[in-house]
């Protein structure tokens, strides 16, 4: 159990090292990123080109093997239907992002960078998140 | 375009990218942050969320321990009004519950392994982010 939680710590840590690099955690970057008719700044298509091209590379060699090798399987998500819940919930996350300029990673990242727009945004995001669940009755697996 | 900032935009996604495959090497996970989040929160019944835990955690120290080792990053200036923050930030974790996933989940993990539900959530989220900026700060 114990490796496990260092190697959650240790991706996660590596993880947040390049939203810092990347400036992902600045969220005037990434509104600059979605103004496409303003002062377009294209950083983030490299941020995602190279975090994609990297883990497709990866995860191809990965799931040759049988099992992970702390797990006893692959946790993969196995919906394949494209529904209304998928659309309509990237849709507003959508708004919500282009809103703040933080998604969940980077707002989560920047809690241990400064206090207060994070912190706001981060608690916000778990009300929507509880709301979502409460709502709609839906357990998590 | 003298915002872009190529070299590091790359050398940070690919380090992105290395956290995410480590993460499916040794846990076999995918690396979405909103679904660690929302697995974190009521009404959620996993018992073993230590690795959730682990990985905000991680985050957390990263933000912390880069800004404190390369302080010559300037800060964003915190200037948005707490109503959009309140707002924005509902939006994006009901959006990210209902919709099963956030950038990293759908973005990163999901266009990596070709999932046809994560292009189109990525291409719609991408989408309706950039016209809400476009009537934010070209309309209004």
């Amino acid at each position: 159990m114990m490796k496990q939680i260092l190697a959650a710590l240790v991706s996660g840590f590596i993880f947040g090292i390049g939203l810092m690099v990347s400036q992902m955690t600045n969220p005037d970057k990434v509104l600059n990123f979605l103004d496409v008719t303003g002062q377009w700044d294209p950083s983030l298509l490299l941020v995602l080109g190279g975090a994609v091209v990297t883990t497709t590379l990866f995860y191809r060699r990965i799931f040759l093997i049988k099992t992970p090798l702390l797990e006893t399987r692959f946790y993969l998500p196995e919906t394949t239907v494209i529904d209304r819940a998928l659309i309509l919930g990237a849709l507003l996350f959508g708004i919500g992002w282009g809103l703040i300029g933080y998604c969940p990673g980077p707002a989560i990242a920047s809690l241990g960078v400064r206090f207060y727009d994070p912190l706001i945004a981060v608690s916000a995001m778990i009300v929507g998140m509880i709301g979502y669940q409460f709502i709609f009755q839906r357990k998590n697996d | 375009m003298e915002n872009f900032t190529p070299y590091s935009a790359l050398f940070g996604g690919i380090l992105i990218g290395l956290g995410t495959s480590l993460f499916m090497l040794l846990n076999g996970r995918i690396a979405g942050i909103s679904g660690m989040l929302k697995g974190l929160l009521p009404p959620s019944t996993v018992l073993d969320n230590s690795w959730r835990v682990a990985f905000v955690i991680g985050l957390v120290s990263a933000g912390l321990a880069y800004q404190t080792l390369v302080p010559t990053q300037s800060l964003p200036v915190e200037n948005t009004s707490p109503i959009i923050l309140v707002l924005g930030g509902l939006l994006v974790g009901f959006g990210t519950a209902m919709g099963s996933g956030c950038t990293s989940g759908h973005g990163v993990c999901g266009l990596s392994r070709f999932s046809l539900r994560s292009l189109i959530a990525t291409v719609i989220f991408l989408s309706t982010g950039i016209v809400t900026v476009y009537v934010l700060r070209h309309l209004i």
